[in-house]
């Protein structure tokens, strides 16, 4: 389905993930991170531009290795994304969000 | 004499030899498979083992029974791999030089990941059914378990057969069931994901399944610790969850050697090209099944489909060809709900499941993302089909490589 996010026409599934990552911009993840009431600091801009790279080289996404990733540690990342930190990165970040295969 | 050796003679690595022992002009090339062990394992039946339903003898069968007489296979363990050089250096000291080298070495629990997890309670109330020896125990504590709070646990993805632990629910609600005491278990199904189904169609075809069984669901419940003195698993938002019994699945890892010999990521996985199956940082070195990092479910069938791409693929390789065999994802796995049904999934990395008919449009005889008897024997009938055809790289009839779209409703 169709949403306008930052005055820009993009494509979301049901729960309002982007299914086009191409369609992601800067202040359609301000957006999204509005809704979820986060204000990006340049620590969540880090982390976000982590899990991107990672969506693109087609690497699974688990909290672990975010944890692992040098950019931040579990409990930051849980201070810095509240609720279902991994849930709410992918969708600020415009990538899916991580699922199983069914 | 050019040289092939496969690591690891499980189900990628014993498909391999038996494709490529027919492909390969063998006056030009040997073929070496390596794997430690004896047995070979159907591992989809430690699912079955903890209910009684498999017994050991069903599922281990020798690894020798299934390697072609015209392949050479080595038992005994590899210190590393020197992939700069082109040789394996073996525990004992001696050197096997290759010209192309597949990698199977499959994935494996690591509960030690996660702190507390093999503590004092494992195997006394903390499982694992991902292994034999894991099977085996569980099967013997539910044997006279007298029930309370059974907690099935996901510790993270990517984790070999994604719906084995939801077949585990199913299967553990029925077995209590059918030993009259259903009402003194309570089930909680806990995963890190979203939710049991995280694909829009499957959730809702699926999500009475749950209800219907009385199962409870946690989620987005990342594991920080099991604290085995108060029987809790706990998260790091700092949810506390309540065990009598837990049966979880460990983080899974690649084989160890791959961190040993500099060719793998931080779980062990080899980065492999998604579609060709050609290791990325190495061009004669190919990886199948588990062991690679592809977004593929990591299954039986996933390797089986995987094999025929593969084949084609060294087969370029061996005449300087491009690598035009592309694989895409395809998986198809039977579900098991209990009391003699099933379902029976087939996606790829594009397309999720969906409800249709399978393997023939309109017709079946198998239903796609349905409860239904007819799949339920598909899977037991699989068990043998699995020793039969699929190890010995027979094609299944009317099954391609790469998905189908044919019978299936996208909308």
């Amino acid at each position: 389905m169709e949403k306008t996010i930052a005055q820009k026409m993009v494509q979301v599934n049901e729960e309002g993930y982007l299914t086009n990552f191409a369609e992601w911009n800067k202040e359609i993840g301000e957006e999204i991170a509005k809704e979820n009431n986060i204000v990006l600091s340049p620590k969540h801009w880090e982390v976000i531009n982590y899990i991107q790279n990672e969506f693109k080289n087609d690497v699974p996404l688990t909290i672990r290795k975010i944890g692992k990733s040098g950019v931040v540690d579990i409990k930051e990342f849980y201070a810095l994304f509240p609720v279902g930190p991994l849930k709410t990165a992918t969708k600020i970040a415009g990538i899916p969000k991580p699922a199983s295969c069914i | 004499m050019k040289r092939l050796v496969i690591l690891g003679a499980g189900t990628a690595g014993t498909m391999m030899a038996n494709h490529l022992h027919h492909k390969l002009n063998r006056k030009e090339w040997a073929i070496d498979i390596v794997d430690e062990r004896t047995e070979h394992h159907y591992q989809p039946g430690y699912l079955f083992l903890p209910f009684d339903i498999y017994q050991p003898e069903d599922i281990i069968k020798s690894i020798k029974d299934f390697i072609p007489s015209d392949v050479n296979l080595i038992t005994k363990k590899i210190d590393h791999i020197v992939a700069s050089d082109n040789y394996i250096q073996m525990a004992g000291g001696d050197q096997l030089h290759y010209d192309l080298l597949i990698i199977a070495t499959g994935a494996k629990i690591a509960p030690e990941e996660t702190e507390g997890m093999n503590g004092a309670e494992w195997q006394h109330t903390v499982f694992d059914f991902y292994t034999f020896e894991g099977a085996l125990a569980l099967r013997n504590k539910l044997r006279d378990w007298q029930g309370g709070h059974l907690v099935i646990h996901i510790t993270e993805m990517p984790i070999k057969c994604p719906v084995a632990p939801l077949e585990f629910a199913f299967l553990a609600d029925a077995y209590f069931k059918n030993k009259k005491m259903r009402d003194k278990v309570n089930i909680t199904y806990v995963t890190p994901l979203s939710g049991a189904f995280t694909k829009p169609k499957c959730t809702i075809a699926l999500d009475y399944l749950l209800k219907e069984k009385q199962i409870g669901i946690e989620i987005d419940f990342a594991i920080a610790e099991v604290n085995n003195e108060n029987k809790t698993i706990v998260d790091y938002g700092g949810k506390v969850i309540p065990f009598d019994l837990l049966v979880t699945v460990p983080t899974n890892k690649g084989d160890e050697l791959m961190a040993r010999s500099g060719l793998g990521d931080d779980l062990n996985y080899v980065p492999t090209n998604k579609e060709t199956l050609q290791s990325k940082d190495h061009s004669n070195i190919f990886v199948i099944g588990d062991a690679t990092n592809v977004p593929a479910s990591k299954a039986g069938s996933v390797a089986h489909f995987e094999a025929d791409i593969l084949t084609e693929n060294i087969l370029h390789f061996i005449k300087g060809e491009a690598l035009s065999a592309s694989f895409d994802g395809h998986a198809n796995c039977f579900i098991e709900t209990g009391n003699s049904k099933a379902l029976l999934i087939d996606f790829n990395y594009t397309h999720e499941p969906v409800k249709g008919t399978f393997p023939f449009a309109g017709i079946g005889p198998l239903q796609l993302l349905k409860e239904s008897r007819m799949n339920h024997w598909g899977k037991l009938a699989f068990r043998w089909i699995y020793w039969n055809v699929l190890l010995k790289g027979t094609p299944i009839p009317f099954v391609s490589a790469n998905m189908s779209t044919a019978g299936k409703n996208f909308n």
